[in-house]
Formats: C-alpha cells, structure tokens, sequence
C-alpha cells in the first residue's frame, strides 16, 4: 500500500525549473532514502509533503501529491492539519529553548489536547519510542539545551512521533551528528518503520543502504532511478546512478 | 627554516599590529574617561544638594530652595504615559514587520518611514505634538499630550528593537514549530517572542532612558514652569526634570543661587538614567538565563 504518491510534480523557486516531473510512490511502512548530490532537489521534494516550501517566498508547485489518498495541495487542506499528519525531523537538532517535557509536549498543545495526564503518558511514551526516555526521565524540567546534540535530535523525534504523525520526514537527520549517536539514530529509524512511513534524506550512501528498504536516486531535478535499495546499490539501471553510488562525482 | 631564525618582515609586522592595538585601546580608554568625567563631574557638585528634603520637597523662594519632587513625579508620569502609547503599537508594529509582512513594497515602506522617523529632531517633535495634541486635539498642555509626544519620539526605537530582537532568532526555532502542526500565530506567541523577549525588554528600557531625558518634546506640549503641586489627572500639567534643570539653569530668577540645584536634579536625572539601563542589563540576564540560549 502507497502512503505517498506524487504525479509528474514541477517545482519552481521563480525562474529556477527545481524539480521536473517527479512520479513516484512510497510504501506504507516502509523507509524510502533519497540520495545524490547537493542541489539536485531531493531535500526540496522532501519538503514537497508536509508543504514546507510554502514558506518560501516565490515557489510554484505543479503536478499531484497524494498522502494516504488525499490531494495536499487541494484548496480546502489545512497546512496545520497536514503538519499533524506528516511529521519532520530537520538537519540540525532544533528543540525549543524549553524543558525536555514542554518540547515533547509542544505538539500536543498547540494542537489543543489540554489532559494532563494523557500529555504526560504521551510525552513519556515518545520518549521511549525515540529511545532517548532512560537518559532523561530524571530530568525532563530540564532545559533541552543541556542535552548533547546526539540527544537533542532524538528528541526532536521523539517531539515529532509525540502527535502521531503516519509519515515522518527526515531531511539529513544525523550529518550533524557524531558516529555514535548517528548509530543510535539509525537504529531508532529501523524500529520506527512498524509504526510510521519513513522518508530519509541523505548524503551518506551507507546510511541509505544500511536503514533504507527503497531508495531513489536524484540528479539536477530529476528522478533517476528508484529501486529496492538492495538493487539499486548492487544492480543499478542508470549509467548516472553506477557513477554516483561508485563515487565519480557528486 | 626554522621558527627561531628571525626574519625583519616579522618584526614590523608585529610592530605594526601592536601600535593598532594600542591606538584602539587608547580610544576605548579615552571613551570610558569622558563618561567618567561627566559623571564625576554632576556627582561632585550635585551631591551636596541632595537630602530627603530635596527628593520629597516642591521648590521655593524662586526655586532657590526646597526640592524638585514635583519634577520627579512629573518626569515618572511622563515615561509611564509615553511607554503606554509606545509600548503595545511598536512591539506589535515590530512583530508585524518581522514575522508576518512579506517582503514587498509596503513592507519595505513601512520600515523606511520607521527609520526616518527616527531621525527626526526632538524639537520637531514638539511642535507637532502641540499642533496635534494639545490644539487639535483639545487636550491643552497636559500628561496626556506630552506622553504622547514622547510616545512619537519612542516609537521608532520600540519598533525597530522589536524588529531586531525577532531577527536574531534562528528560523530554525519557526520551521520546527510549524512542522509539528502549530499556527503562525501559536509560534510567533510560544515559541519566538519568548526567546526575544531579553533582547526585546533590553531595548525598552534603553527608551525609557532616552524618554526621560528630553526636553524638546514636552517644552510645548506639557512641561510647566514652576507648579508646585502635583497633577491630579492626565489633563493636567506638570514640571518635567529635563525642563525643570533647563530652567533653573537659563531662565530662573536668580540663577547663580539655583546652581546648585541644578546640579542636583541632573544628578537625579542621571541615577534615574543609570538605574534604567543597569535595570535593563539585569533583566536581560534574569530572562536570558530563563530561557536558555545556545
């Protein structure tokens, strides 16, 4: 089952053709990487479905992006009701200059649940679920600043997961990030495709081959390939792709 | 090669860097000393003057004696006032420009008349204040009309300190509020002017200072010659210290024997200077320690 489908999407930032013609879609439950080289427009698609670009000034989207069957794009979409739906987590860890708690919570409240004891049971149990809950259960008053950056951007997931989203957007997740804590973050994406539709986007190669089930490979705005990340690493179709995933350029 | 060989380019660019450090730290030097000077120079003459009796007396005998205590009450009524007014339109304009107005033509209007409204001179001011408020508006010389002159004159600086405390917070803080579903409004309001807020209330304070200082802008508008008494409500004048000091020092009866008071109610109007801005130091930290920057 497709949890996102895109049909022919053009993107324009004024003049700029960003994105041409992308068709594709991405499996429920499943994580998707995207990768190539730095411009190539795959953050830019990314940001394509939670309607992140709509902050920016001068940006023209064409073409049909479905999320679990609904146009999000349509007239009557609400942007906030979307962002509840699909979560994202950034490049740098970017929590709130608020307690370890508020920073969880945030979702919850600026979404209206005002039940403190369903916060509490929500925030803890998001914390677990980003694998961050033991380090930090005695300290949640805690500003989220005294956490390394490691921590940090799981609890930037575990703020994300806290609202339930059905698809979680990761743009460069742990390039910020030391070996260690990129590890655990890994590991944290591979439990989370149980729950949540997965989109990476990554510029280490590795990453995508070790976390990903599918992975697309983008080139100057332009879809390329997109395969069983098993395939597309071992057997690629593409000349573009053999060259990128072998190092010659990018 | 070796680190220890000692080529003479060297030397002279050492040299070269030492006398431009010594320069720049002569200046700063020279800087601190002329603020220290100035204030030495009101401490030493005005301190003697001051007593309780000065700071809870109204004037006398051709305010060559008594206090200035309407002066004092007057000036604090006149910061209040103009705070009133300017506070609630500039920290909103700030928001407005800065957070929520694209960048078009009106934004960039907007923030144009802003900074020359800024440069303005005071006295222009004044007399805009009292064509407005005081005729106009029927208002006569009172509170009302001089907080809002000094109101005008704050204005800028209010919007414009907004403006530059919302900037300096990282779009990241915005785009991970939106992200988790929260409105414009939600972040702008939980998120972003918290974290602004130091920097916001610093700039403030620092207007306060500037407010309670001038004279020109209340000359025409409120400030009273001698008034013994104190105002009962807005529509009544009052004796400002700005005013009050430019009178006694130019136009008062007897001027050599209200020099010393003169020296006094600039020393006063100096701590009330001072105490704003270490006030405004002092909150900066208390909330920046609050909310925790990087």
């Amino acid at each position: 089952m497709n949890s996102i489908e895109t049909k022919d999407v053009h993107l324009y930032y004024g003049d700029f053709h960003a994105l041409k013609g992308i068709t594709m879609a991405m499996k429920k439950n499943q994580v998707t990487a995207f990768i190539g080289p730095s411009g190539c427009g795959k953050s830019t698609y990314l940001r394509c479905f939670n309607r992140m670009n709509d902050l920016i000034d001068g940006v023209r989207i064409e073409g049909d992006i479905l999320i679990d069957g609904t146009d999000i794009y349509k007239s009557d979409i609400q942007v906030d009701d979307l962002r509840k739906h699909v979560g994202m987590v950034f490049q740098k860890p970017n929590p709130f200059p608020k307690s370890i708690f508020e920073n969880v919570a945030y979702g919850l409240r600026v979404n209206g649940t005002k039940d403190k004891k369903f916060i509490e049971e929500r925030v803890e149990r998001s914390l677990k679920q980003a694998a961050l809950w033991d380090e930090v259960k005695d300290k949640l008053k805690k500003s989220a600043f005294e956490l390394s950056g490691g921590q940090q951007q799981r609890l930037c997931i575990a703020r994300a997961l806290a609202i339930e989203p059905s698809v979680l957007l990761m743009d460069e997740p742990t390039s910020a990030l030391d070996p260690l804590s990129t590890a655990k973050t890994e590991e944290l994406i591979h439990q989370l495709k149980e729950n949540y539709t997965i989109v990476i986007v990554t510029h280490n190669m590795q990453q995508a081959g070790r976390v990903s089930d599918y992975t697309a490979f983008f080139y100057l705005g332009e879809l390329v390939e997109y395969a069983k990340t098993k395939t597309l690493f071992t057997n690629p179709k593409d000349q573009r792709t053999q060259n990128y995933i072998t190092g010659r350029f990018g | 090669m070796s680190f220890g060989s000692n080529p003479s380019s060297n030397k002279s660019k050492r040299l070269s860097q030492s006398i431009a450090f010594f320069i720049f730290r002569l200046l700063s030097f020279a800087v601190v000393a002329i603020l220290i000077v100035i204030l030495g120079f009101i401490l030493v003459r005005g301190i003697s003057v001051i007593s309780w009796d000065f700071l809870t007396e109204a004037p006398r005998e051709g305010m060559t004696e008594g206090g200035i205590f309407p002066a004092i009450v007057g000036t604090l009524c006149l910061v209040a006032g103009s705070m009133l007014f300017a506070f609630p339109i500039g920290i909103l304009s700030g928001i407005y420009i800065n957070e929520y107005a694209k960048d078009s033509w009106f934004k960039r209007f907007v923030k144009l008349m802003t900074n020359n409204l800024a440069g303005i001179p005071s006295i222009v001011f004044g007399l805009f204040g009292m064509a407005l408020f005081v005729h106009q508006f029927g208002f006569g010389d009172s509170i009302l009309a001089g907080s809002l002159t000094l109101g005008l004159l704050a204005l800028p600086v209010v919007i414009r300190t907004t403006e530059e405390s919302l900037k300096a917070i990282d779009n990241s803080f915005r785009i991970g509020s939106l992200a988790l579903g929260a409105t414009k409004w939600q972040t702008t309001s939980r998120v972003v002017l918290p974290m602004a807020f130091p920097n916001i209330i610093t700039g403030l304070i620092l207007s306060i200072g500037r407010v309670s200082g001038e004279t020109a802008p209340i000359l025409f508008t409120v400030a009273a010659y001698f008034l013994p008494k104190l105002p009962t409500s807005i529509f009544d004048q009052v004796m400002a210290l700005p005013y009050h000091l430019y009178v006694i020092s130019t136009s008062g009866t007897n001027i050599e024997a209200s020099r010393a008071m003169a020296y006094g109610t600039a020393f006063v109007l100096i701590v009330i200077v001072l105490v704003a801005n270490l006030l405004a130091n002092w909150l900066r930290r208390y909330f920046g320690n609050k909310v925790k920057m990087h």
